[in-house]
């Protein structure tokens, strides 16, 4: 089709949004209203190709479809894009989140035209990252998600974005550049960049250790792992609402999607070796962060909080490499997705009213509200992982796999849900019910049409996963068996042999 | 013996200057005005004509004796630093006219570099590396000095010259030692006698003759002049002597490492690699306290060098076409950058502070956002150009086993993607100061060209690497 595939399509698809935004002239008000029609047609649009996509694949077959391949650098390097079952999941996600995000903008008064192109060109970094199958062209697309986000949190965000904006983007630069040297490495051990080429490549024990690392201090950064997780907080706090949304819902997963693609197949040794300390810091993140989420007086950062917690999770079920924990983990990044972006947007109603993301400024919300709150209880249980929401089925095999290699983790971090769910319905207490005695609230809205239009497909979602996950499960599963059998394999292999492909270069 | 015009057909560049370079003069004291654009446009012709012709030119050629050679790696690096003087000139006219000091002699003056800046490139022996040097750093000196009335510009000047002397000094006095100690003066006559453990003498002249080259391309220990001159010079000189010179004296460093002391690898080795991260230290961080814009890019440029030199520090073909590729990206860069600094003018009065530039998103969003794209790319990002040309520099330090160089390298960048930020803090998030005044077309032009050349090269990169790769090749 026009001489390039489907993926290169849904990837590039909101650039040529970006470029018809852009050619918009004027600056009043029917330029801003353009643009944002601009924008959210062309996020539908690509909604709905990667649905297409998600549709035609075969989840029966671990390999790499939709395969495109193209001379890009020369040398090692080409462009080169597929999916399989593991990356598939988090197109959708981050297609589906961006429309969500362009009408949950729709108030945005100050630059809109940048803002939606800056909100365009992270949707296709965003889905470059995980069509990529070449290491460098990976690495452009993760780290070029930079810029956007950079400019989205400094330009819109709130008065302390300068200083939120700069930590973001050194904190996560340095732990990308790392990884670069790594990929460099690898480049030149194997002599190409191609994924699928590198997934087959034995790389010798001593040589994984620092590859492995390396990558860790990329993907432990954007996760975040606990202690390398402080960006975070202030990044959402400062950035706007929709930021929030991407940053909790898509960046954040590339960090696993991360440890999924690379570090857990392509270093299997260093994997086996460090997963005591991914352990260890997974169960501190768990419930350490639980119980600062405990304490916070800012909503956002509460939430924020217990994204970190509930990314322990995630990493503890990758690491302990068994069918449940992975694909437990790969449905957690899912649901931490839309429940995350769905808590950061019931925020985000509330500032739009008051201006303030205080806990203490509200109360007895119940009262003016009512839709709010069922929309609010709802994606608070889910975040706690209460049965019935889709926040249960990822933590539940998290811990039945984790539970297979280590039931001092999962003991561990089975206090950490309790505490999930002390600090949530905390908040939701706090904000939700109780009188309803400061004068300022007497006249709260309840959710207007957009704001409906906006958490319904979310809330859907959540409880349909909830009841019956298994559209993700069976897509993700022989893809997750296949990378557990393949890790397998490489480490005997690689003990085997730690030299047999010296000579793999050239 | 070869023929005359075999030599000649093979320096048809230079020829093309020289002669463009003595006519301009001569017409210019003629025609007799103050002020001549006409001058300005026949150099740039001059300039456009010489790359056409390097463009055109293939194979190998030794000529005049061995001192000069005609090569991919040397027709690569020409067409660079022509391209660099000649969008300096093109930058400048708008810039002198507006201050009054748009005399003829600086396109003359600019094509004698030029020619100085090409036989250096060319040269293949000690004698003909210094013929090309002086020619070219003496038209610097003078061109350094041109606002002559400006205390800051005479100062710049003055500076450059005496310290510019005293490097060629040591230059001259390592070139002597190696002469004395290898017995000749072409490159491959050293190559020859030189290999093993190396005496006494050679690794001295060696160590001189690199802080020599050091100086000229300025990395550190031998950078103090480059803040002081970058600032006092006339903006437009600055673009000029950011670009063209730089390629050029980094052309030779490469040239005379690879082609006449491979035997001593491990030697200067040691040597690029020390300047290498002292460079890149000082240029991350020296840089963060810097409000003059000049100045600012003045330690970029400084830490860019000290990036280029990773790459020649891995010692490998992939090193240098790495090289090569990074300064052709430094290149679009900084001239890009460049158009933007003199495009900041209130009132007529050109300012150079980078508070000047606060809000620019709002009141000139075209420019903004090339300019911030530039700062990206200056700071590594992908998928903007200067990622790319640190991914070469980076890889070839990987492959020759170089990993700590390398963490070294990114960690100052990241340091360095500081200041940047800082700029492009200013510019989108900032709110607005004044208002500029309209730039000059030309001017819009090079900013628009260079930022859509660092956005969408990673679009089509092939035909640039190839040509990278091809002239590296060509030396070894």
């Amino acid at each position: 089709m026009f001489g390039f595939g489907i993926l290169t399509c849904v990837v590039f698809l909101p650039l040529v949004g970006a470029a018809f935004i852009s050619a918009l002239r004027g600056e009043d008000e029917a330029t801003w209203t353009n643009a944002r029609w601009a924008a959210l047609v062309t996020t539908i649009i690509d909604f709905l190709l990667s649905l297409y996509v998600y549709a035609k694949l075969d989840p029966s077959s671990s390999a790499f479809q939709f395969v495109e391949e193209k001379h890009w650098f020369g040398g090692g390097l080409v462009y080169k894009m597929g999916v399989d079952g593991m990356s598939m999941p988090f197109i959708v996600l981050t297609t589906f989140l961006m429309p969500i995000c362009v009408v949950a903008s729709w108030k945005i008064t100050t630059r809109v035209k940048e803002y939606m192109i800056a909100f365009l060109v992270l949707e296709t970094l965003m889905t470059g990252v995980f069509c990529a199958l070449d290491l460098v062209l990976f690495y452009l697309f993760f780290e070029g998600g930079l810029i956007p986000m950079f400019l989205i949190i400094g330009i819109w965000g709130g008065p302390r974005r300068i200083y939120a904006s700069f930590k973001f983007f050194l904190y996560t630069a340095l732990g990308s550049l790392l990884m670069l040297v790594a990929i460099m490495a690898m480049y030149s051990f194997a002599g190409t960049t191609d994924i699928s080429i590198l997934l087959k490549t034995a790389f010798p024990a001593s040589m994984q250790k620092w590859l492995w690392l390396a990558f860790f201090a990329s993907f432990a950064v954007k996760i975040p792992m606990w202690p390398f997780h402080t960006w975070l907080p202030d990044a959402h706090v400062e950035a706007p609402t929709a930021g929030s949304v991407i940053l909790a819902g898509v960046l954040l997963k590339m960090g696993g999607y991360g440890f999924l693609r690379f570090s857990l197949p392509m270093f299997p040794d260093a994997s086996a070796n460090f997963a005591p300390l991914i352990y260890a810091l997974s169960v501190i993140a768990i419930v350490y962060t639980s119980l600062v989420a405990l304490v916070q007086e800012d909503m956002k950062k509460l939430v924020a909080y217990s994204s970190v917690a509930h990314m322990g999770f995630v990493t503890i079920g990758l690491f302990s490499l068994t069918q449940q924990g992975v694909q437990g983990a790969i449905f957690q990044m899912i649901s931490h997705g839309l429940v995350s972006a769905a808590l950061f947007l019931c925020v985000g109603v509330v500032y739009d009213r008051m201006h303030t993301r205080e806990i203490a400024a509200y109360g007895g919300l119940v009262h003016r509200m009512p839709l709010y709150a069922v929309a609010f209880m709802i994606f608070t249980l889910a975040n706690i992982g209460l049965p019935g929401t889709s926040g249960f089925i990822g933590e539940f095999l998290t811990l039945i796999g984790a539970f297979r290699v280590n039931s001092l983790v999962v003991a561990f971090a089975a206090t950490g849900s309790i505490l999930s769910a002390a600090y949530a319905l905390y908040l939701y207490r706090r904000i939700i019910f109780g009188v309803l005695e400061k004068p300022i609230l007497k006249s709260i809205l309840d959710l207007s049409p957009r704001e409906i239009a906006v958490l319904a497909p979310l809330f859907l979602l959540t409880i349909y996963y909830g009841v019956h996950p298994g559209p993700i499960l069976d897509g993700t599963a022989t893809s997750v068996a296949q990378l557990i059998h393949a890790n397998g394999q490489m480490r005997t292999a690689a003990l085997v042999a730690p030299v047999k492909l010296e000579g793999g270069r050239e | 013996m070869i023929p005359l015009n075999f030599a000649l057909a093979h320096s048809l560049p230079e020829l093309v200057l020289v002669i463009g370079a003595l006519a301009l003069i001569l017409a210019g004291a003629i025609r007799g005005r103050a002020s001549d654009a006409l001058i300005t446009e026949i150099a740039v012709g001059v300039l456009g004509l010489a790359i056409l012709i390097l463009l055109s030119g293939k194979g190998t050629a030794s000529i005049f004796d061995g001192a000069f050679i005609d090569d991919g790696f040397g027709r690569f690096m020409k067409v660079l630093s022509y391209t660099g003087s000649l969008v300096a000139l093109l930058m400048a006219q708008d810039f002198l006219s507006r201050e009054k000091i748009d005399k003829f002699e600086f396109p003359v003056l600019v094509l004698l570099s030029t020619l100085g800046m090409s036989m250096l490139i060319s040269a293949t022996g000690l004698i003909a590396l210094y013929l090309g040097l002086e020619l070219m750093s003496l038209s610097l000196y003078v061109v350094a000095a041109f606002h002559r009335d400006d205390a800051r510009s005479s100062e710049a000047g003055l500076k450059y010259f005496v310290l510019g002397s005293l490097s060629s000094g040591m230059l001259l006095y390592g070139a002597s030692l190696l002469y004395g100690f290898a017995g000749t003066v072409s490159f491959s006559g050293i190559a020859a006698s030189v290999t093993g453990a190396p005496s006494l003498g050679v690794v001295f002249g060696l160590v001189f003759l690199m802080a020599g080259l050091a100086f000229k391309i300025s990395a550190v220990p031998f950078h103090m002049w480059v803040p002081d001159v970058y600032e006092g010079a006339p903006t437009p000189v600055t673009a000029f002597f950011a670009s063209a010179p730089k390629i050029a004296a980094f052309a030779i460093t490469v040239r005379v490492v690879i082609t006449a002391f491979p035997g001593i690898a491990a030697q200067w080795q040691q040597i690029v690699i020390f300047i290498s991260i002292l460079s890149m230290a000082l240029g991350s961080f020296a840089a963060i306290g810097q409000h003059n814009i000049k100045r600012l890019m003045a330690y970029s440029s400084i830490g860019h060098v000290g990036f280029a030199l990773v790459g020649l520090a891995a010692d490998n073909e992939a090193g240098v076409a790495g090289v090569l590729f990074y300064m052709g990206v430094y290149l679009v860069m900084l001239l890009g950058t460049f158009a933007a600094i003199l495009s900041m003018r209130v009132g007529g009065r050109a300012v150079e502070n980078i508070r000047d530039l606060a809000g620019l998103a709002r009141t000139d969003g075209t420019m903004a956002f090339f300019l911030a794209m530039l700062m990206f790319s200056l700071a590594g990002i992908p998928p903007l150009a200067g990622f790319f040309a640190k991914f070469y520099v980076f890889y070839a330090a990987v492959e020759a086993h170089l990993y700590w160089l390398a963490v070294i390298g990114f960690v100052t960048s990241v340091i360095a993607a500081f200041y940047y930020l800082q700029i492009v803090k200013i510019i989108y998030f900032d709110e607005p100061a004044v208002r500029f005044d309209r730039p000059a077309p030309v001017l819009r032009a090079v900013l628009a060209v260079s930022g859509l050349l660092v956005l969408f090269l990673f679009a089509y990169p092939g035909p640039f690497v190839t040509a990278a790769a091809a002239a590296a090749k060509s030396l070894f």
